[in-house]
């Protein structure tokens, strides 16, 4: 496949191209979904995202963790030195709104809805069971179309068995799609030990759709302070390769919607997603670098891709080379892992020095 | 029907003051700042007043700036108002004089406190109020919050009336800082008091270029006599307006009150006179005695001024034959104080003009009580009532404390109580750190709007800003509570900190059958071995029912930190039965959602969590049988008994919380007292200390240098001496040249520190096994304090390093020096004290210090114990407060003092040189003392010339005449001024931008050689954290509860715009290289230095341990650019301005968000935060620029300080 993206406009019969797909139960025009990044804190984005032509959007994460972080901190603060001293009973003034709830949030989620027609996905992340309840319902009550929730449990206990960590992510399911409407994505990260197990489980438990994968901030060592320092840097497409990975794995193999995020970058990387069986594909890195304008590229590219290539709808290929599709399943199993392991030994080999 | 309120005395009259009012001028003081705080918030709320329009509210730059916009505002047709107390009182006189001559209706409210004199107090009484007698003010006294809330309102409405301008006074921290439950005024009675006619007339008076006049002239002795005695008619008719607003009041509210109101048997014969709120204490001790069949009355004055003595003679009782006068203020020198003598002067004169409506004359009395909030208590009252029935009752007398000096004191009972058996009395123990008072605070509130009761709160604070002690005293009763002094029988004493059962006498407040419970780490079975004799005996003879908790453990496991106000205050609703247990712990969830819902879900959570897991924590303890013996220990001398006598005498009867009982010739009388006295208080406030890993320690001496608390030093010694050290004593090769063969030691005062962990954080060192340690670490203090304080003993009797091999400017060195200040009662990790430490170790022992009121006031010179000390020789700095507003001024003036003292021993040590020797007085007059060598050496000169003058005009020259003998006497009184003297001025941002900025303005252009350290924490702190023309724009503070809108004044540049003054703008986090230099330079500036010292503080809302960091910030975001100014250069022919800091490398933000008076905005108001922090962006960068430019005007290369 030649190296996208193109260049120019669209012919007209690359705009008849269909590129509608539907994902959670929305209809949507494309599968070019943007996904939380800092630029959905401002409505302005997001009406730009969908003037450039973004299907839908996921917004940045309510995290429960820092609503809760934020208000210690305040709190600790606000109280320090307090009702210590006869002449300073207190420190700060009283503000009469502190701005701590999750209001400000659900405030964007509306403005968000208000702004734009494409539907708005929220995106929650919490850490105990009864916030995620209580944030959900008031995420359907501000008007979501729908809830991403993006989950992500570190497990630094060895008492802690995978089975019981995979369990909180089913009743987590379980009990937000007993309590909202609107329809359910779960983002999750690729540490699972049996990833097809875990998405069919979490179907099952109601999931409308899974979201592959998360990213996460990594610690890194400075040396010279010999201090750790948490990092993140934006995705390449080379991160997709994992995500396309397992999409075709599940496609068909669950009965969910299935999204790709994480090293989506262009048409080509759009393409690859939809045949591995993804319902939508989800930009974020490539926008924070490229622009939210780098949309409108690529869809451009993708029309001129399909029509060059004879797809007249992005339905016609989703799926169209998972698992079950492709002529050669071994290729995402253990065989190929074995055939790139030897051939990295090989590689290896030729390039070491002669002996002695 | 009158909503009912909680709230203490200041929020009281706010309220009132707030509706009542279209201009509000704050400023802040002790105990008067709420006033203005509340306006500041309402005003940045949007409140309306009863108008429907939101006053305007502005902070000027002292109660006289205050004074004057009030008078400004007032004569262009505002309703204006103000707030204030002692020492700001006495600076609006002159403005209250103007006010009241023009016959303006305006309303200041006060919360009386005392006017320094020999010693600052925070505390009430009158001799504030009473300075402003004369400026014809009306004074309307308040004696309860309630009231403090009606009389504001009946200032406010016959002030129009009357043309006069009023004080409405009631009394600091007893009205102003109680919390209680009144009946609340609405917008709808203030308006209805209001007269709208006489509102409009005030506002047709106003100066208009429509219709002008002129008001303010100059008069001569033709009419200027006339013309004030035209305003008679006004003072005549206002004791009668004042009658018919609360005539007018009372139809409205129900609640009637009169000028003079008389309590008591209506054919009594003693009768006591007074104001404020002692009429509480007085009118249940005359109830009491009432109904006991004695004849004797209270007469409470609630007009003062106009005093209308036909009416307050008309309130006594007919029968009256003995008066006592009841002052709460002294006059030295005068035949009595002020109510005294106005009522002498009114029964006198009635009687002389047979006006009188007493049967006979009355012998008057007078007498003092309450100065400074000494307690003033119904016993007293009786034994006043009692002096009365004497024989001769004695004039001038005092109550409340014993003077064994002059005999004044009248004793007292002070077992006898008014107090009554259906008032629930509770007293509670606690730190500052544990929420304590908020809880009880909270507790008033629940039990307010829950019950029909009503609450009282009191709250008494130590003198200390870190691990201070708080009591509080709470009263819930079925009827109103009169009661205005402290519970001395309580039926719930709370304990809510272990050591406090050895520290304090805590059951000396308990009654016999009282409920006690105490947040013990031991269990219901082990507690009782754990206690002090003492308490077991008060325990058994008391039959007090006793309960434990272990508190501290259940808040860490929910994650309350130290916190156990929640805890502790479910248990007293469970013990208490002051509500049904079940609805009880209802009201406390309500409470608990609606006090923490604002600071997030998380929070309320937390607590709830806590109230839920109380009660399984709380134990009943069993008490041993009677018959056994008392097993708890004895508890130890509150000092070592090697502390001086004054310490052990005096010191540490205060430091017990038992300085009522020190009679009056224990006290210096002259507000002199010994310096070096924290050394012995022992305070063990630290949960943790740090401990040296003497093994990767690099001796850079950073730890000590920025120890607030002076608790780590550093010393290098002869290792012979380590032969009797402890066995734990640390030493370490010494990393200096010269004392290679010396032993090195970093020790700890385990029981001074208070755990702060700036040392730590500062530490460069990391362990290479384990990242996380350092060359010092925190551990628990509890396991090391007994042999760190045997470590600490002896490190502290090793001899210090010879100065003279130490080079000064660096950090590693000048911090062997000994800090001649040290265990501050400063916050935990101040970012202040780290530089009057570098200051004292530097030139301590040649400097005197005049410091302006505020923190450093507060911390260096608050009783019980002074943190100013002294080498080993004896010498240290002398130190000393005056006011806040004068500090330069007063620091001038012991410039001039010394300077002149030393002209004269030169011209002295001239003219006598033959006696003296010539070679001795040459040296004298031409040593070097540029240097501490120099110093030294002129020292050893001065010794010798005093051991010459001293045998001079004796044995050695029989025949020295008088005038010979007078010029020796002369030159040995004030040879020591022949040393340098090293001249301090040290304040705050408050004193320095704004109070105090005239004259230090005055004092940076005098040229004199004075130093002036400002300590720049950007807030008021000492009062609260008010702004200052120091608050950096975008910060939050309080007055600037919206964010500070303007940019920081640049005081660094308005100086160095003089030329000729040293200017150092410094941050020890940033560099303390720098720091150190600055400190040098202005030292050894021969003209006047200022130095601005960024002092990182608890204001600013972050955990302090990372002060030193967010210094650092603070510089590398350009928000605190460093630079040294230094007019020495200019004759060098360089540029004088040095920029010691890089270009800003960071955004402003990644500083301003690690602070909440940054954040707090941030989330509450993010779009108007975000405006202000990029104007703040655009300051710094502005700034920078400026600075830049400054620097490299002359000179393009800077000569970085780093």
């Amino acid at each position: 496949m030649t190296d996208l993206p193109f260049t120019g406009e669209n012919t007209e019969q690359e705009r008849h191209v269909d590129l509608r797909t539907s994902y959670l139960g929305l209809r949507l025009k494309s599968p070019l979904v943007c996904s939380a990044s800092p630029l959905m804190e401002d409505v302005d984005n997001i009406r730009r995202m969908e003037e450039a032509g973004a299907s839908a959007v996921v917004l940045h994460s309510l995290f429960e963790e820092q609503l809760t972080l934020e208000s210690f901190d305040l709190d600790h603060h606000l109280f320090a030195g307090t009702d210590s001293f006869a002449e300073a009973t207190s420190y700060l003034p009283e503000l009469s709104d502190l701005g701590l709830g999750p209001e400000r949030y659900l405030e964007h989620v509306t403005a968000a809805k208000t702004a734009v027609e494409i539907p708005v996905i929220a995106s929650l992340n919490c850490v105990s069971a009864g916030s995620w309840l209580e944030y959900a319902t008031k995420l359907e009550q501000a008007g979501a179309d729908a809830l991403e929730l993006n989950t992500y449990f570190l497990a630094t206990d060895p008492d802690r068995t995978g089975s019981f960590i995979d369990a909180m992510y089913v009743d987590l399911i379980s009990d937000i799609k007993a309590r909202v409407k609107i329809p359910v994505a779960m983002k999750l990260s690729p540490f699972f030990s049996s990833i097809p197990h875990m998405a069919s489980r979490l179907a099952t438990a109601g999931a409308d759709g899974l979201v592959l994968f998360n990213r996460f901030y990594q610690p890194d060592f400075d040396l010279d302070q010999l201090e750790v320092s948490p990092t993140l840097t934006l995705s390449t497409p080379a991160e997709l390769l994992m995500r396309l990975h397992w999409i075709a794995i599940l496609h068909g193999r669950v009965t969910t919607d299935l999204a790709v995020t994480g090293g989506v970058h262009s048409a080509t990387d759009v393409l690859k997603s939809m045949m591995a069986g993804a319902r939508v594909a989800m930009m974020t890195s490539a926008l924070l670098k490229y622009g939210i304008e780098h949309l409108r590229s690529v869809e451009r590219d993708l029309r001129t891709w399909m029509v060059e290539h004879e797809y007249e709808s992005i339905e016609m290929m989703q799926g169209s080379m998972s698992h079950a599709a492709v002529a050669e399943p071994g290729a995402f199993e253990r065989a190929n892992y074995m055939k790139v392991l030897r051939a990295g030994a090989l590689a290896f080999k030729n390039q070491a020095p002669p002996a002695g | 029907m009158a909503q009912r309120a909680t709230i203490d005395g200041n929020e009281a009259a706010a309220r009132v003051a707030y509706l009542a009012s279209e201009v509000v001028a704050i400023y802040p003081i002790t105990p008067a700042s709420p006033m203005g705080e509340w306006a500041d918030q309402w005003a940045s709320e949007c409140k309306a007043n009863a108008w429907g329009t939101v006053p305007q509210v502005i902070e000027m730059q002292s109660e006289g700036g205050a004074a004057g916009a009030v008078h400004g505002a007032l004569q262009a047709g505002s309703l204006a108002t103000t707030f204030t107390a002692s020492q700001g009182l006495l600076l609006m006189l002159p403005n209250m004089f103007k006010i009241a001559g023009e016959l303006t209706p305006a309303v200041i409210h006060i919360a009386a406190r005392s006017v320094a004199t020999h010693a600052l107090s925070i505390f009430c009484d009158h001799s504030d109020v009473m300075a402003a007698r004369g400026t014809g003010f009306a004074m309307l006294f308040a004696g309860s919050v309630q009231e403090a809330h009606d009389m504001a309102l009946i200032a406010h409405a016959a002030t129009l009336k009357a043309r006069v301008p009023f004080l409405h006074i009631f009394d600091g921290f007893r009205t102003s800082h109680e919390v209680a439950t009144i009946d609340a005024l609405d917008k709808d009675d203030v308006r209805a008091l209001l007269d709208d006619e006489a509102i409009d007339a005030h506002r047709r008076r106003a100066l208009s270029p429509d219709h002008p006049v002129v008001r303010g002239t100059a008069q001569n002795p033709d009419v200027f006599f006339q013309a004030r005695e035209a305003i008679n008619p006004r003072y005549d008719k206002a004791a009668d307006i004042v009658q018919a607003a609360f005539d007018a009041f009372a139809a409205r509210t129900g609640r009637r009150y009169d000028l003079y109101e008389y309590v008591g048997a209506p054919d009594a014969e003693r009768v006591i006179v007074l104001m404020g709120s002692a009429a509480g204490a007085a009118r249940e001790a005359v109830n009491r005695l009432v109904n006991a069949g004695k004849k004797v009355g209270l007469l409470n004055i609630r007009l003062y001024r106009p005093l209308h003595s036909a009416r307050l003679l008309a309130a006594l009782p007919p029968t009256v034959t003995r008066i006592a006068a009841l002052d709460r203020t002294k006059e030295p020198g005068g035949p009595g104080e002020p109510l005294y003598l106005d009522l002498l002067a009114a029964v006198a004169r009635a009687q002389a003009d047979g006006s009188s409506p007493l049967t006979s004359m009355p012998n008057i009395v007078g007498g003092r009580y309450g100065l400074s909030s000494k307690e003033f208590t119904p016993a007293m009252v009786r034994s006043v009532l009692q002096g009365l029935a004497t024989e001769r009752p004695r004039h001038d007398f005092v109550i409340g404390i014993d003077d064994d000096v002059t005999g004044r004191g009248l004793g007292w009972d002070p077992a006898w109580s008014t107090e009554s058996d259906d008032t629930l009395r509770a007293v509670f123990f606690g730190l500052g750190a544990d929420g304590t008072v908020g809880a009880n605070k909270n507790t008033i509130k629940i039990i307010g709007a829950e019950t029909e009761l009503h609450a009282q709160g009191y709250f008494v604070y130590d003198s200390k800003k870190s691990g201070s002690m708080t009591v509080s005293h709470l009263r819930f009763s079925p009827r109103p509570i009169s009661a205005t002094y402290l519970i001395d029988k309580a039926s719930f004493v709370a304990c809510h900190q272990f050591q406090f059962t050895e520290r304090i006498d805590v059951l000396g407040r308990a009654m016999p059958g009282a409920t006690f419970l105490l947040n013990s780490p031991h269990a219901p079975d082990d507690v009782w071995a754990a206690l002090p004799k003492r308490m077991q005996r008060q325990l058994r003879e008391l039959g007090i029912t006793m309960y434990v908790i272990d508190a501290a453990k259940l808040a860490r496991e929910v994650g309350m930190g130290r916190r156990i106000n929640t805890i502790m205050q479910t248990c007293f609703f469970a013990l208490s039965e002051v509500l049904p247990r079940a609805d009880a712990i209802d009201a406390i969830r309500a409470a608990t959602r609606k006090t923490y819902a604002k600071r997030g879900e998380a929070v309320v959570q937390k607590n709830l969590d806590a109230i839920d897991r109380t009660l399984d924590h709380l134990h009943k303890v069993t008490l041993p049988e009677p018959t056994t013996a008392l097993s708890g220990f004895e508890i130890g001398a509150r000092v070592a008994a090697d502390a001086p006598g004054f310490v052990r005498d005096v010191t540490a009867m205060i430091m017990d919380a038992n300085g009522d009982a020190l009679p009056v010739s224990a006290m210096p009388d002259d507000g002199t007292f010994p310096v070096g006295t924290t050394r012995f208080e022992k305070r063990n406030v630290g949960d943790e200390i740090p401990v040296w890993d003497e093994d990767i320690c690099v001796q850079c001496g950073k730890c000590v240098l920025v120890c607030p608390h002076a608790t780590i030093r550093a010393k290098v010694f002869d290792t012979a001496l380590c032969e009797n050290a402890p066995v734990t004593f640390k030493t370490a090769k010494p990393r200096w040249k010269p004392f290679a063969d010396m032993a090195y030691s970093l020790q700890v005062a385990p029981e001074d520190c208070t755990g702060c962990g700036l040392c730590v954080q500062v530490c460069p060192v990391k362990n290479k096994r384990q990242a996380r340690l350092k060359a010092i670490n925190m551990q628990p203090q509890a396991p090391l304090r007994d042999a760190e304080r045997e470590n600490w003993a002896f490190f502290d009797g090793l001899p210090d390093v010879d100065r003279g091999q130490l080079n000064l400017a660096k950090v590693k060195d000048n911090q062997l020096i000994q800090p001649l200040f040290e265990f501050s009662g400063a916050c935990a990790g101040c970012g202040e004290t780290p530089y009057l430490s570098l200051l004292s170790q530097l030139f301590g022992d040649r400097t005197v210090i005049a410091n302006a009121t505020g923190c450093s006031s507060i911390y260096g010179g608050n009783l019980p114990t002074t943190p100013w000390t002294t080498d080993r020789a004896g010498r240290g700095p002398a130190w000393s407060n005056s006011l806040f507003e004068d500090n330069a001024e007063f620091g001038l003036g012991m410039r001039v003092a010394i300077d002149k003292q030393q002209a004269y021993a030169r011209e002295l040590v001239s003219s006598l040189s033959a006696e003296i020797g010539y070679d001795l007085a040459a040296a004298i007059l031409e040593g070097d003392q540029s240097t501490d060598a120099g110093v030294d050496t002129q020292r050893q000169r001065v010794v010798r010339l005093k051991e010459r003058l001293s045998t001079l005009g004796g044995a050695e020259q029989p025949t020295a005449g008088e005038h010979a003998k007078r010029r020796y006497a002369d030159l040995l009184a004030i040879a020591d001024e022949l040393v340098a003297k090293s001249v301090w001025i040290v304040g705050g941002d408050g004193w320095a931008y704004d109070i105090g900025f005239g004259g230090l303005d005055h004092v940076l252009a005098s040229g004199l050689n004075v130093n002036i350290l400002v300590l720049d924490t950007e807030v008021y702190s000492n009062t609260g954290g008010q702004m200052s023309k120091a608050t950096p724009r975008a910060a939050v503070a309080k007055f600037a509860a919206g964010g500070k809108p303007t940019a920081k004044k640049d005081l660094g540049l308005m100086a160095a715009g003089y030329g000729n003054v040293y200017v150092a703008r410094i941050a020890m986090g940033a560099s303390d290289k720098q720091t150190i230099a600055a400190f040098r330079e202005a030292e050894s500036f021969p003209g006047t230095s200022l130095i601005i010292a960024y002092s990182h503080c608890i204001a600013h809302g972050y955990d302090m341990r990372h002060g030193m960091q967010q210094q650092d910030l603070a510089v590398k975001t350009g928000h605190w650019p460093l630079f040294r100014f230094d007019p020495r250069r200019a004759h060098q022919g360089k540029n004088p301005m040095q920029l010691d800091s890089r270009k800003p490398s960071l955004p402003l933000s990644r500083y301003v968000y690690n602070e909440t008076r940054y954040t707090v905005l941030a989330r509450a108001r993010p779009k108007h935060a975000e405006a202000l922090l990029a104007a703040a962006q655009t300051d710094v960068e502005e700034r920078w620029q400026n600075h830049e430019r400054l620097a490299a005007a002359t000179n393009p290369k800077t000569d970085t300080g780093n």
